[in-house]
């Protein structure tokens, strides 16, 4: 037995190594390690660490499985209330929730319950174990837009309390950011993503791709002759910001999204992919969030020299921390308290360099952050051939455009109840980043779980 | 999976499908375009729609072979699928948004370059069907090239046909012979709405802006998703940055820069160019352009 105060070290990919593949970075506890990990939980009455889980998963239910080596119990627990646990295990920031309210985070390390989660799901996976599905049908359809935690979370419960649930995505394929923004490094595609897809389908959720709601069908037709009973959206934030600065159009200036949807959805970090991706000699990513982070990795791993360019100072940064310290091992170079003013075009259009000035912090504003400020005269260049912007994304108009009746906000966010996820159209639900603007997977899960409860009460009342 | 009902070679490298896409066919409108993958890992690439029947739940497609994915699409016959088609997309044609009695009043003018006769098409035929002859200009290089005549003779008000080497019909580019209609003929025009090559596009504008004339053009930018969702088809229109799978594809032609436009094509050019050798040649590609050991 360990030291008690510590986690139990997690097994991982040499960071030499890792820099230069494409393999899942963090290799998972083995049966073990899990245990052993598993008894550091104090099992407390009134357990804060389920507060701190936007799905309320039963932790200490789950980890007193682990404890007693029924694994396969500790999964039917999970399973009640997440229906995606391989990828929360992997890319929910624990360290602020779950993890976060841990009683033993207090005098040492938190509990490590995202590596069990996902030494769990893991295991249950290996051994075809899948959740279980509807006892008695209702005879009742539910539309869900958007194939993404939100959708999935949505139509797993719905699916589970008897409805038939039809989901329409957009892209080839279902998965939203866990498959076009995620990097395969931190979340394997076919083997974690896909089966856990599988699983949702096997609770009896139909998945349409290449419907594209708003263009090849509406909602209101959905709800007129489709013949569907609610709908809930899911459709999330794709649309990438852009900063406005001279130089944004040239060759070898993308959104993050475009990069990793080239790299992640089409596979174009394959040598035989037939979708091509930049080979780049120096990049600067620019952002300090999640995105960019996982923007920079990809692009060092497919050869470059790679910079984080961000306007605050690292205590700012929001992407994970784990995620940060990943990066930093890899190779990746900080450039803090840095902005981009230009970007700099040969005689050919393509990037040559990126002029930037030195940022320091002053008074905080309204949010409490402290806002950055331009240090005069500190203009430099750095040379580049490559520049991705990771600046965040806005949720796509293109439903609320043509569904009427539908109240977005002044962000373009559709608005609908926390609690229950009701919009101002009736039948109409909707929840994640499509509500929230950018946030997080787990919370996106949160919302699906609220909108399927929403849709259930709302029929319910209705029949 | 989107099974193929007809494909027709309709000249060199030009090929013509007709396929089974229920949903595009259901709600699409002329000006809009699709996405498609041959076979499952496939790249997706975006296609003008060129004609749909909503009763069979087709849509027809035209496309060149210009590179490693058009060649490898090109293969495919009646009774082969397509992996994906996802559509419609993009924003209709602005003349769908007029009534009957608004077009009729119009004098249309289309200008069609090369493979852009296809999404020409669908607009002509579609303005007949509301009671308006447009005249249409279409130019190819060669009388080889030329595609859709006769369709496009049913449809259209006045043809005309122009080969750049005088092969068939008058002979020049297409813009010599805007300018023989408007300065010569004494026509004259409200609207042309220009397709094809980006570099046609761009001198169609330059004179019609000399001649007054306005004009909207159909870009073809580099696409991934065509939702929106990444900006790697972005314009600039106007001085503002635009996606064309969103804002467009068509815009005024006037405030395009066409130079930028231009230059973002070229992205992957070499790699793009590395791809269709490989697949073109097989097992017989043996390097030769400089790239390969």
């Amino acid at each position: 037995m360990g030291d008690v105060w510590k986690k139990v070290p997690v097994r991982e990919q040499d960071a030499k190594e890792r820099a230069a593949n494409f393999e899942e970075v963090c290799l998972g506890y083995d049966r073990e390690e899990a245990v052993e990990e598993a008894q550091r939980c104090l099992n407390c009455k009134n357990a804060q660490c389920v507060k701190g889980c936007p799905v309320s998963i039963d932790i200490p239910g789950f980890i007193g499985k682990v404890k007693e080596g029924d694994i396969g119990g500790a999964y039917q627990v999970i399973s009640e209330s997440s229906a995606l646990p391989a990828v929360c295990g992997r890319v929910c920031p624990q360290e602020s929730q779950c993890e976060g309210k841990c009683i033993r985070g207090v005098r040492g390390e938190a509990v490590s319950i995202g590596k069990l989660e996902r030494f769990v799901a893991d295991w249950a996976r290996e051994q075809g174990i899948r959740p279980e599905g509807a006892k008695e049908k209702k005879g009742k359809k539910v539309a869900v837009i958007g194939s993404g935690p939100a959708g999935l979370t949505c139509a797993g419960d719905l699916a589970k309390m008897g409805y038939d649930v039809t989901i329409f995505e957009a892209l080839h394929e279902p998965g939203g950011v866990l498959v076009y923004g995620i990097p395969e490094f931190r979340l394997p595609k076919d083997e974690v993503v896909k089966k856990e897809i599988e699983n949702v389908k096997s609770l009896g959720v139909e998945i349409e791709t290449n419907v594209i709601v708003g263009k090849s069908v509406t909602i209101d037709e959905l709800l007129g002759e489709e013949g569907y009973s609610a709908v809930f959206i899911g459709s999330g934030a794709g649309l990438p910001k852009f900063m406005g600065i001279p130089g944004e159009n040239a060759n070898g200036v993308f959104s993050a999204n475009e990069y990793l949807t080239r790299s992640n959805l089409m596979k174009a970090f394959r040598e035989d992919s037939p979708t091509p991706i930049m080979k780049s000699r120096k990049v600067a990513v620019v952002g300090g969030g999640n995105v960019a982070m996982d923007a920079a990795r990809t692009a060092l791993r497919l050869g470059a020299e790679v910079h984080i360019v961000y306007r605050r100072s690292e205590e700012e940064l929001p992407a994970r921390v784990e995620e940060v310290h990943h990066a930093k091992e890899e190779g990746i170079i900080f450039d803090l308290l840095t902005n981009p003013v230009e970007i700099l075009e040969d005689e050919k259009g393509w990037v040559k360099g990126m002029t930037c000035v030195r940022m320091e912090l002053g008074e905080p504003d309204a949010s409490g952050r402290r806002r950055p400020v331009v240090i005069p005269g500190s203009e430099f260049t750095l040379e580049l051939d490559t520049v991705i912007m990771a600046l965040g994304t806005s949720p796509n108009p293109l439903i609320s455009s043509t569904t009427k009746g539908l109240d977005t906000n002044k962000w373009k966010c559709i608005v609908a109840s926390e609690e229950d996820g009701q919009t101002s159209k009736e039948g109409v639900f909707a929840g994640g980043d499509a509500v929230t603007g950018a946030a997080t997977v787990i919370l996106a899960m949160g919302a699906g779980k609220a909108g399927a409860k929403g849709i259930d009460e709302y029929l319910s009342k209705k029949a | 999976m989107y099974p193929i009902l007809r494909a027709q070679e309709l000249t060199t490298n030009i090929f013509l499908m007709d396929v089974k896409a229920r949903r595009v066919a259901d709600s699409c409108l002329p000006g809009q375009f699709v996405i498609v993958r041959t076979q499952e890992d496939g790249e997706r690439i975006p296609l003008t729609i060129c004609d749909y029947d909503r009763e069979e739940g087709t849509i027809t497609i035209v496309f060149q072979i210009v590179g490693a994915g058009t060649f490898e699409m090109a293969k495919l016959k009646a009774g082969d699928s397509f992996h994906d088609v996802v559509g419609p997309l993009g924003r209709p044609s602005d003349l769908t948004e007029e009534t009957p009695d608004e077009l009729q009043k119009k004098r249309i003018l289309f200008v069609a370059g090369g493979v852009g006769t296809a999404p020409v098409y669908p607009q002509v035929k579609w303005l007949k069907e509301q009671g308006v002859s447009a005249d249409v200009i279409v130019g190819a290089k060669t009388k080889d090239l030329l595609i859709l005549e006769e369709e496009m003779k049913a449809v259209a008000g006045n043809l005309y046909v122009t080969t750049d080497d005088g092969s068939y019909g008058r002979s020049g580019m297409v813009t010599k012979t805007i300018q023989d209609l408007v300065e010569q003929e004494g026509k004259q025009y409200d609207v042309c709405i220009a397709i094809g090559p980006m570099i046609m596009m761009k001198f169609v504008c330059k004179l019609t802006k000399e001649l007054s004339i306005p004009t909207v053009v159909s870009l073809n930018p580099i696409m991934v998703d065509g939702t929106g969702m990444c900006g790697a088809c972005r314009v600039t229109v106007g001085g503002e940055v635009k996606f064309a799978c969103v804002d467009g594809p068509e815009f005024d032609g006037h405030l395009v820069n066409f130079d930028e436009a231009m230059q973002r094509q070229q992205i992957y050019k070499t790699e793009e160019g590395r791809a269709f050798l490989a697949a073109k040649e097989g097992a017989t590609h043996h390097g030769g352009c400089g790239h390969c050991d």
